[in-house]
């Protein structure tokens, strides 16, 4: 049953992807996106990850693809899709993308470290509440460090976006 | 169950994918998105080994590699307007104003 809801998702997470870069109409692109993430958040409940699979929704395709299709709205993608589409002139690219491939699928298939079928007994208890445990007491100074930088990012986007005077 | 490999060959395939729109696509519109989807990758990786070990590490570093891409798109979306205010131009070869 798991299995056969992983590959659905996987199939549909890579086909997607594989629009998201074939597209040529960036609006095709971004909408594409967001079904590739709605798909991995899935993969994420498959993993029992339920916050993750939430913040996933939110920030993805809540915050990130509106952000985008925003973007998209405010400047002309006319001339964008009348462009050429994947230059045939980046060999090295092509090839090193095949070797990088090639490489990662050899290594995982090869060895035998990744072959852990069964999950270590999960533990018991609420684990939403452990995880956020953990991030509040362990990794209490990496949370405020991107809070800080969400800050700075959201300072930094208003002053580049905004029209300079004079 | 579904084994290890599997997730973390969904991972390779979407990593390979978005290098390859980062690569090989001219538009800047179209490479940013695949910068998500190869940071996409990289958290099914962080989750699925989190998962089989039983470590929460694994989602923390998951959380924030949410966050600190939330940031970087809202900076990288900045630049752009500025960038298309000043130049007029989606393809990633026109803008080499700062080749040396």
């Amino acid at each position: 049953m798991d299995q056969a809801f992983f590959l659905l998702f996987a199939a549909a997470s890579v086909i997607t992807a594989l629009t998201v870069v074939l597209a040529r109409n960036p609006v095709h692109s971004a909408l594409a996106l967001m079904a590739c993430f709605l798909q991995i958040s899935a993969v994420f409940i498959l993993l029992e990850a339920p916050l993750l699979a939430v913040i996933q929704i939110f920030v993805y395709v809540g915050a990130i693809m509106v952000l985008f299709l925003f973007v998209i709205m405010m400047i002309d993608v006319r001339e964008a899709v009348l462009q050429r589409f994947l230059p045939g002139g980046n060999l090295p690219a092509l090839v090193l993308l095949v070797l990088l491939g090639v490489e990662m699928l050899v290594l995982v298939l090869w060895s035998d470290r990744f072959s852990v079928t069964e999950p270590v007994a999960m533990r018991g208890g609420d684990q939403i509440r452990q995880l956020s445990t953990t991030l509040f007491a362990d990794y209490l100074l990496p949370f405020e460090a991107a809070s800080v930088i969400l800050l700075a990012a959201l300072v930094g986007a208003i002053v580049l976006a905004r029209k300079e005077q004079g | 169950m579904v084994p290890l490999w599997w997730y973390i060959l969904l991972g390779v395939v979407l990593f390979v994918i978005g290098a390859a729109g980062v690569l090989l696509r001219r538009n800047i519109l179209v490479v940013l998105m695949s910068l998500e989807l190869l940071l996409n990758s990289v958290n099914i990786n962080f989750i699925a080994f989190g998962r089989y070990y039983d470590d929460f590490r694994g989602q923390i570093f998951a959380i924030f590699v949410i966050a600190i891409t939330a940031a970087e798109v809202a900076v990288a979306l900045g630049i752009l307007v500025a960038l298309v205010r000043n130049k007029s131009t989606l393809k990633v070869d026109d803008v080499t104003i700062m080749k040396g």
